[in-house]
């Protein structure tokens, strides 16, 4: 009895806590919901974590340089808002439909590197704490969508935009793909170049970083400039499923959905370390705790209630281990 | 005619069983000023912690005014009568003068709240009788250093001290300061405040004290009146003992120039720093804590901006912007401050190990590691230092000082340097390391490395180096070679008894 206690004292919950609690989850679900394990009720799952999943990967990136991006689902809706524009505008002037959506694809990474370039910026050479910056620059997009949007909805004029939102492949939904693929680049990102062990470094013991030739100011640059790429790309997606971006609803929440992914699956939010797969795995939890509290017929308006537990409970557990 | 205010009966004190003070038995008079000199590691500062209770003794007993008294914390002392003004100012910036003063004993009124206006009152009479101008209500901020001094020692008479404990009080002020502050001194000893003065700076003990205490590898080894003592004698009774063998013999340098400094400066920081250094040299940086040592290194690695003056590798002047700079030319830095500035704690031996030399490993930045080649690296320094480590996958955090900073020297010569800088390299670290640690850098020095090795301990400069340099706030006072390199020589120009501008 003694050395199982002390043997789930010494596990390593920031390493596979998340993987552990996603296994749990993933049974209470399935005991409490026949309908939990059905195809279609997974996929759904995925596709509505798949979005902020995507950039909860680049956050991950920016928390263990020790940052935070509250900006991400405001970029999510100003992004989203000039793609519906630009294809509306182009669709006319252009000859093929999928040429302008290529086009548009282009548009939506270049966007999100502008953004991040921006916070970048903001942080490194204009020395404002990310926090501030990032506020900032959430209040400063939402705001111009709104405007723009006359608080009301972006409509884009492309079917083929939109069939494309609602795609699969292999009965996978596109965007839970993207996410993958991105998953997997950014975990050998992370884990086995030069730029992955300098984030770890800045976030661990930015002072040493200096002393040891690291240009700290481009590290951190860098993951802002990653993360508004992914934000691009999540937007890009996002504005195809719904075909539409309301300036009001759109991106809502997202900054918060992304933090909480990235802190369950076990990143500090004091950065220095972290795991892309854990992220991944954190989003998935969120999703399926807001599945299920949905199948068991719980107010949809107690989900943040649920939602704030779980991640004062996943803190708690890494702060026991420290 | 002077009654004694504070004895010391056979005190001692202990850190995790090295004894840093033995048997102290002293004697603080009412209203003398008395000096107390020693090297760094001396124990004068242990000594005055013990009264001013941030240290408790391991051994032995203090009286004061005669009675046996426990000064266990801070507070006690306070409330006895003894004030500490330590080297590092302990003030709040954010506060104003006033506030400071009273901090932690604010005087409030009937309603709980602080009665400003009698804080105030008081702090404006206090600064008058110090015959000093600060409005009472600035804020500590705006303050020179010196006005600072005189804040710190408003705060001490603010609670009718009868002793007041200073610790290096000049290193931050100017000649003309210095000169304000003794007059101070001398007004407040002429009251009847006694007074403790701790310094590095034997010319201003002679000036300013009565008597003199002199401390040695945490004995007492002298007590005397200031008439009776010299400087120059007061140097040699600091550090007259005698070498032990723990160094490697010298090697022979090469002629060739690596490094060359000209006439660098950093304003209020180094002033017109010129020397050269060779293959194969070891070329030590002694001097008091403050005199600018780590600033030259810090300046040769780009951390620190020149205003003037020129800096060439190998007979070429180049610009240091930023430490890549300073790494694409083969200078490579072993930091004074461990675990601030040398290792990351959190990551293992062999991230460690090749923090700064990574682009070997990986050519892009987006370039895989090849992490097997970056492991077989770390596994051969762990081979050659010797360095105690569960695995090459461990976290720093669980090795000793001494390995860590294995480590650390080991992530210095991993980017292949032409010249190491060592600052401090046996900082806090066990005497077999640090003989480890000697002929590390004597092994390199044969392989035609140049090192430049900061340090305060005399012993291991002249143990070690070829050449020394003294400096003095922030200027090179004297640079010894052969017989000169002796502790009595070192300490003359570290304290600036004697000078000789190069």
């Amino acid at each position: 009895m003694v050395t199982l206690l002390q043997r789930l004292r010494r596990f390593d919950f920031s390493k596979y806590g998340a993987l552990f609690a996603l296994v749990v989850l993933f049974v209470l679900s399935a005991i409490l919901s026949p309908y939990f394990l059905q195809h279609q009720n997974l996929v759904n799952i995925l596709r509505q974590v798949s979005y902020t999943g995507i950039i909860a990967l680049g956050m991950t990136f920016v928390i263990i340089a020790g940052g935070i991006d509250l900006s991400v689902g405001s970029m999510v809706a100003i992004v989203g808002a000039i793609l519906v524009v630009t294809i509306n505008w182009l669709l006319p002037v252009l000859p093929g439909e999928l040429l302008v959506i290529i086009l548009v694809a282009v548009l939506a990474l270049l966007l999100g590197f502008a953004g991040g370039i921006m916070n970048g910026f903001l942080v490194t050479k204009g020395k404002i704490a990310p926090f501030i910056v990032t506020l900032g620059t959430m209040a400063i997009f939402r705001s111009l969508t709104l405007y723009f949007g006359n608080a009301g909805e972006f409509r884009s004029k492309s079917e083929m935009f939109g069939n494309f939102g609602m795609g699969n492949l292999l009965y996978i939904p596109i965007p839970v793909w993207v996410m993958l693929i991105l998953a997997a680049l950014m975990n050998i990102v992370l884990n086995s170049t030069r730029y992955g062990r300098y984030i770890c470094a800045v976030g661990s013991n930015s002072r040493v970083a200096m002393f040891s030739a690291i240009n700290i100011d481009r590290v951190r640059l860098f993951t802002y400039v990653i993360t508004g790429v992914v934000v691009g790309v999540s937007s890009f997606l996002l504005t195809a499923r719904f075909n539409a971006v309301s300036s009001t609803n759109v991106g809502m929440g997202f900054e918060l959905d992304a933090i909480a992914a990235v802190i369950i699956g076990g990143t500090t939010l004091s950065g220095g370390r972290g795991t892309i797969w854990g992220t991944v795995m954190g989003a998935v939890i969120l999703g399926i705790i807001n599945n299920m509290l949905n199948m068991v017929g719980i107010s949809p308006y107690l989900q943040g209630t649920v939602k704030g537990l779980v991640i004062i409970g996943a803190v708690y557990i890494q702060r026991q281990r420290a | 005619m002077n009654s004694t205010l504070v004895r010391t009966e056979n005190i001692g004190k202990t850190f995790s069983s090295v004894p840093v003070l033995q048997n102290i038995n002293i004697e603080i008079r009412r209203g003398e000023i008395l000096g107390v000199i020693g090297e760094n590691g001396a124990g004068k500062s242990t000594l005055m912690k013990i009264l001013s209770g941030i240290y408790t003794p391991s051994s032995g007993s203090v009286l004061f005014e005669g009675k046996k008294v426990e000064i266990r914390k801070p507070i006690d002392a306070k409330r006895i009568g003894i004030s500490i003004i330590p080297q590092e100012f302990n003030l709040i910036n954010d506060l104003s003068v006033y506030d400071n003063i009273f901090l932690g004993s604010e005087l409030v009124q009937k309603s709980r709240l602080l009665n400003k206006g009698l804080m105030k009152a008081r702090t404006t009479e206090l600064l008058k009788e110090l015959e000093v101008t600060i409005p009472p209500e600035a804020r500590i901020e705006g303050l020179s250093a010196a006005q600072k001094q005189m804040v710190e020692i408003c705060k001490a008479l603010a609670f009718d001290s009868k002793l007041l404990i200073m610790d290096e009080p000049t290193t931050m002020l100017t000649q003309y300061e210095i000169e304000v502050l003794f007059r101070l001194m001398r007004r407040l000893r002429d009251r009847g405040l006694t007074i403790v003065y701790i310094s590095h700076k034997l010319k201003e003990v002679k000036a300013i004290c009565d008597r003199v205490l002199i401390l040695r590898d945490g004995e007492l080894i002298d007590d005397r009146p200031i008439a009776e003592i010299t400087p120059p004698q007061m140097a040699e009774r600091m550090v007259g003992r005698a070498l032990n063998q723990v160094f490697p013999s010298k090697n022979r340098p090469e002629d060739h120039v690596v490094l060359e400094v000209k006439n660098v400066t950093v304003p209020g920081v180094l002033s017109n720093i010129s020397f050269q250094v060779r293959r194969g040299e070891i070329l030590g940086f002694a001097g008091l804590v403050g005199a600018g040592r780590t600033e030259i290194a810090e300046t040769l690695i780009g951390i620190r901006k020149a205003s003037a003056g020129e800096i060439a590798f190998e007979g070429r002047a180049a610009e240091i912007r930023r430490m890549e700079d300073a790494v694409q030319h083969g200078l490579s830095y072993l930091s004074e401050d461990r675990q601030g500035s040398g290792v990351i704690t959190g990551f293992t031996v062999t991230q460690n190990t090749t923090l700064v030399s990574l682009p070997r490993y990986s050519g892009a930045a987006f370039g895989l590691i090849a992490k097997k080649k970056e492991k077989e690296s770390a596994g051969r320094y762990q081979k050659m230092f010797n360095i105690k480590t569960p695995s090459l996958d461990a976290r720093l955090e669980n090795l000793s000082g001494g390995n860590q900073q294995k480590v650390s020297l080991s992530k210095s010569l991993d980017t292949l340097p032409r010249i190491l800088i060592a600052d401090e390299p046996t900082r806090g670290i066990d005497v077999l390391a640090k003989t480890e640690i000697y002929q590390l850098i004597h092994s390199l020095a044969e392989q035609g490395i140049a090192c430049l090795f900061i340090s305060s301990e005399l012993e291991e400069i002249i143990g070690m180096c070829h050449r020394v340099i003294v400096m003095k706030d922030g200027a090179i006072t004297g640079i010894l070679e052969g017989e000169q390199i002796n502790e009595a020589e070192i300490m003359f120009y570290a304290t600036g008894i004697r000078e000789t501008r190069s």
